[in-house]
C-alpha cells in the first residue's frame, strides 16, 4: 500500500498492483508514466486517472463507448506489441473528458483513447489516425441540450 | 533545420533504421511514405499537438467538480420527468 495525494480525492492508499504503467507518459506529459483510476461518484460512470507522481495532474474520464455508441477503430499492431495485447477482452478503453461548466457541455476526445491492457497494467493514449474523430465530441449530443441549428 | 533537395522516388535515411521516401507530388501537396520502427511512433503533427492542447485543457482544475456531476444527474432526473 502507498499514500497518494491526489487532485480530488484527498489523501487515498493504493496497492501497487492499481498502478497503470503509460511507458512513454502521455502526449503534453511526457514525464507521467504511473496512474491510478479512481471512481468519481459510485455509479461507475466517470473515473478520475490520476498520477501518481503529481498530485495537480488528473483526468476525468469515462467508458466512450457509453455515451456514442457506433464509435469503433483499430487497435493497430504497434500499439498491440507495446502493451503486450494478446486478447480484446484484456483490453480498457476510456476517452478523456474535458469538463465544462454546465457539464452538459463537456466534450470527450475520441481522437485519442486510452488504452489499457488489464492483463498487464500497460497502457498508452493512442492517437487515431481517423478523421471522423476529433478532440472535442459533446459528450451529450444526443440528449436535451442539443444545439439549436 | 537541415534543409534538403529530393526529387519524386528520392529518399531520405535518418540513423540506422527510418527511411522517409518522396512517394509522389501534386501542385502544393506532397506524399511521404516512412519506413521506420514501430516503437517510433508517427502523426501529422498538427494532430499531435491538438492532442497535446486537449490533454492540457481535460487536466485544468475543475471547480467543483463532484457539484457539476450531482448538478448534471439532477437536471437529467427532471428531463425525465418532463418526457412523462
Amino acid at each position: 500500500m502507498m499514500k497518494l495525494q491526489t487532485k480530488y480525492h484527498g489523501e487515498v492508499e493504493i496497492e501497487d498492483a492499481a498502478i497503470w504503467h503509460f511507458e512513454g507518459g502521455i502526449p503534453g506529459f511526457p514525464d507521467e508514466k504511473s496512474f491510478v483510476l479512481l471512481p468519481l461518484l459510485d455509479d461507475g460512470i466517470y473515473m478520475v486517472l490520476q498520477s501518481t507522481a503529481s498530485p495537480y495532474v488528473a483526468f476525468v474520464v469515462t467508458s466512450p463507448f457509453l455515451f456514442f455508441r457506433d464509435y469503433e477503430f483499430n487497435i493497430d499492431d504497434a500499439t498491440l506489441e507495446q502493451l503486450s495485447i494478446e486478447k480484446e477482452e484484456d483490453v480498457r478503453v476510456y476517452a478523456i473528458l474535458t469538463v465544462r461548466d454546465p457539464f452538459s457541455e463537456t466534450t470527450a476526445n475520441l481522437q485519442a483513447p486510452l488504452i489499457m491492457n488489464e492483463k498487464n497494467h500497460k497502457a498508452k493514449q493512442l492517437i487515431l489516425n481517423d478523421r471522423h474523430y476529433h478532440t472535442r465530441h459533446p459528450l451529450f449530443a444526443d440528449g436535451p441540450d442539443k444545439e439549436k441549428g | 533545420m537541415l534543409i534538403l533537395s529530393r526529387k519524386k522516388g528520392e529518399s531520405i535515411q535518418i540513423g540506422d533504421d527510418i527511411e522517409i521516401t518522396i512517394a509522389a507530388i501534386h501542385g502544393d501537396q506532397v506524399k511521404i511514405g516512412i519506413n521506420a520502427p514501430k516503437h517510433v511512433e508517427i502523426h501529422r503533427k498538427e494532430v499531435y499537438l491538438d492532442i497535446q492542447e486537449e490533454n492540457a485543457n481535460a487536466a485544468k482544475n475543475i471547480e467543483g467538480l463532484l457539484h457539476l456531476l450531482a448538478q448534471s444527474k439532477k437536471d437529467s432526473g427532471s428531463e425525465k420527468k418532463n418526457d412523462g
